[in-house]
């Protein structure tokens, strides 16, 4: 661990370049997913525990149109529809059924839909990591000690392309107004002629396409698998929770940051505890806003 | 005298009715066929490795059984496998184990696939005293326990990429001077692959530079392999499966790693010379077993006229896992063991296993006390420029450095 600080900040900190490129890299594509999360958690008090393979869903999507050489912007449009369209399913067959029940029905049936989908992606997919490699030019710099290859770039881009739509439509469109004024308060919705079922199944199935354009971004940066969903479900979770609910520009802040903690933890301690790093940050945040909560309570009393 | 004879005949169909029932109790042997055992995952994460080993096993049954079968007590007895879908989770292969010596009444068993699932059924079959020859379970932690009733041709893990030390060792002026970067899974199985690679390591007083555990989930090393760009050592080593693999070769590719050897394992699995034919120029990937190995058998001949044998069976396979060719090896030793023992005793047959030493197609075998194989190496094969797999028997045999345009 000694030996990894001084090569970041001694003898070579030219790779803390490397380091923070891949955090931007990953935190563009948490906030999406992240972003999602936050919308369904927020709007419909729905602690969607499939938001992972909502994600890889949207990976093998990309995947099987790859093979049939599509191209990578008519992909996205082509997932973000196919998603949205399933999102609403889900909602009609399942989500709606459960909107009103405690947090453990919705904990507990979205992870029966978690482990539905990871095992038919297994059916169809195979167990295989796959990834597409669409070939693209990688440039470097510094002496070949930092590489940026376009695939990566094209999709901090596009996400962050899908991320300016997001907000523009949130705040400006009447189905953007009527989400938040669900999410504000269902029953006064409800009042001034909402149609807050409506609101629910778009909202879930907007959720759904988000993801699925995470996904495919992560089948052209990373690789893969039926079973990888739970780590960017927990990376969800993480994000949302230290972001607060609905809050776009918290959401992107804590994408970004929960990337670069996770690839500095990664260079500093091991790789193998990059995915710890998001559940510790998720810990400290708990402790920290129980801590500050115990404050105000004091106070009041 | 009628009903008499009519009671007669009642009760002597009711004993047969009896015996019939019971007989799958005791169903090793039904008839002419001696029944095998074997749990294997045919769904779930291990689903195309569990299918590689079903057809190596089947495709061995059925040239047994054409071959004239298993001869016992002067009597031919033609093969059969029962098998189980085990989901690839090893709770249920404990489950069905049991179901399968319990209820089935199966008496002589075949692995699964995995050392996972091997750890799991491995206790099961013991208690119950059933011999099990397993091929896909390399785990040296499964030839600690002191099991009697186990047996693997499968050479074990520690030994997957220990040759590529041997070889750095060789290609520096001083092994001493070697600088190694070490990138594993926490799984047991890298792990054991890893124990195996330090003990050389240390064996030669190299120096290790990185090393650093790979999440299980692995689709992300780039922290890993940016640190190797920085420290530029003289041997990167990764072991995690396919998904280490695939995961490793798409970076290694986008990253421009530039180190002189890389060794991993799984390339096979993780089809990286297609995928990355760019990146995995050069890679040293260890196999348990090569269609051009120089070993043969009566029943399969050579091993590559057990490949032409398997692709014809099976036109689906471009090149033939490992896998299959070891599962096969393993019925073989089977029929060998019934034969060696003339009798379908469970103790007997498996002191017969335990004294098996034989040529196969697949190498030699030769269990040592716990039960591993002892007589047959791993193999190191190269990959090329053009994405083909090349026998390196010694140093010499690799091209060195690595030569690779990025």
């Amino acid at each position: 661990m000694l030996d990894n600080l001084q090569l970041l900040f001694v003898w070579a900190p030219v790779i803390n370049i490397q380091i923070i490129l891949e955090g931007i890299f990953v935190g563009a594509v948490f906030a999406l997913s992240a972003y999602g999360l936050a919308l369904v958690w927020g709007v419909m008090n729905i602690k969607n525990l499939a938001q992972g393979d909502f994600v890889i869903m949207g990976g093998y999507m990309a995947l099987a149109l790859t093979s049939v050489d599509v191209p990578l912007a008519l992909i996205m449009v082509i997932v973000i529809i196919s998603m949205f369209i399933y999102g609403w399913l889900v909602y009609v067959v399942m989500i709606r059924r459960i909107i009103d029940q405690d947090m453990f029905v919705s904990l507990l049936a979205t992870f029966g839909l978690s482990l539905l989908m990871q095992q038919v992606m297994n059916l169809i997919f195979g167990p295989e990591v796959q990834t597409i490699d669409m070939e693209l030019p990688v440039y470097d710099a510094f002496d070949n000690m930092v590489t940026i290859p376009s695939s990566k770039i094209i999709s901090l881009v596009m996400a962050a392309v899908i991320a300016v739509c997001v907000i523009a439509f949130m705040k400006k469109s009447r189905t953007g107004q009527a989400i938040r004024a669900t999410a504000q308060d269902p029953r006064a919705a409800r009042v001034l002629g909402i149609d807050t079922d409506r609101v629910y199944a778009f909202t879930f199935a907007f959720n759904a396409a988000l993801c699925g354009a995470a996904g495919v971004l992560v089948s052209i940066i990373w690789v893969i698998q039926p079973f990888y969903g739970i780590t960017y479900s927990v990376r969800s979770f993480a994000i949302v929770t230290a972001a607060g609910l609905g809050n776009l520009p918290g959401v992107i802040g804590a994408g970004f940051g929960i990337g670069l903690f996770e690839k500095y933890t990664g260079a500093i301690v091991g790789t193998a505890y990059e995915v710890a790093a998001p559940v510790s940050i998720l810990l400290l945040v708990l402790i920290w806003r129980q801590i500050s909560m115990r404050r105000n309570r004091q106070v009041v009393q | 005298m009628t009903f008499k004879r009519y009671t007669v005949a009642l009760g002597a169909m009711l004993a047969v009715g009896v015996a019939g029932a019971a007989a799958p109790a005791m169903a090793k042997v039904e008839g002419d066929t001696i029944i095998l055992g074997s749990s294997i995952s045919l769904t779930g994460k291990y689903a195309t490795n569990g299918l590689h080993t079903q057809r190596g096993y089947d495709f061995a049954v059925k040239t047994i059984n054409e071959a004239g079968g298993v001869k016992v007590g002067g009597k031919s007895y033609k093969l059969a496998v029962k098998y189980y879908d085990d989901e690839s989770t090893p709770a249920r292969g404990a489950q069905l184990a049991e179901r399968l010596i319990q209820q089935d009444g199966v008496e002589y068993m075949l692995g699964p696939y995995s050392s996972g699932m091997t750890k799991a059924i491995a206790p099961v079959s013991e208690k119950f005293g059933v011999p099990m020859i397993e091929a896909e379970g390399a785990s040296r932690s499964l030839f600690t326990q002191g099991y009697k009733y186990l047996f693997a041709v499968l050479s074990t893990s520690e030994q997957y990429l220990a040759t590529a030390v041997d070889f750095a060792a060789d290609k520096a002026s001083s092994p001493g001077d070697v600088r190694v970067a070490l990138a594993f899974e926490g799984d047991p199985f890298s792990m054991d692959v890893r124990a195996g690679v330090m003990d050389k390591v240390n064996e030669y007083g190299m120096k290790v530079i990185i090393d650093d555990q790979l999440p299980a989930d692995l689709s992300d090393m780039s922290t890993t392999l940016t640190k190797v760009k920085a420290l530029k050592p003289d041997i990167l080593i990764v072991s995690g499966h396919s998904k280490g693999a695939a995961t490793a070769a798409r970076q290694i590719d986008e990253m421009k790693v530039n180190v002189p050897m890389i060794a991993l394992t799984h390339c096979e699995a993780a089809k990286v010379q297609e995928k990355f034919p760019k990146a995995a120029n050069g890679f040293l990937c260890p196999t348990q077993w090569v269609e051009s190995l120089s070993k043969s058998d009566p029943m399969f001949g050579s091993a590559a006229e057990w490949n032409a044998g398997f692709k014809a069976e099976y036109p689906s396979y471009t090149s033939v896992p490992y896998q299959s060719a070891q599962a096969s090896a393993a019925v073989y030793v089977w029929k060998e063991a019934f034969e060696a023992a003339n009798s379908f005793d469970q103790d007997t047959v498996r002191d017969a296993i335990a004294a098996v030493q034989m040529e196969t197609f697949y190498g030699d075998i030769k269990f040592s006390e716990n039960g591993n194989n002892i007589a047959k190496p791993m193999f190191m094969r190269q990959i090329g420029a053009d994405g083909s797999y090349s026998l390196v028997e010694a140093a010499d045999d690799m091209v060195f450095p690595r030569n690779v345009k990025y």
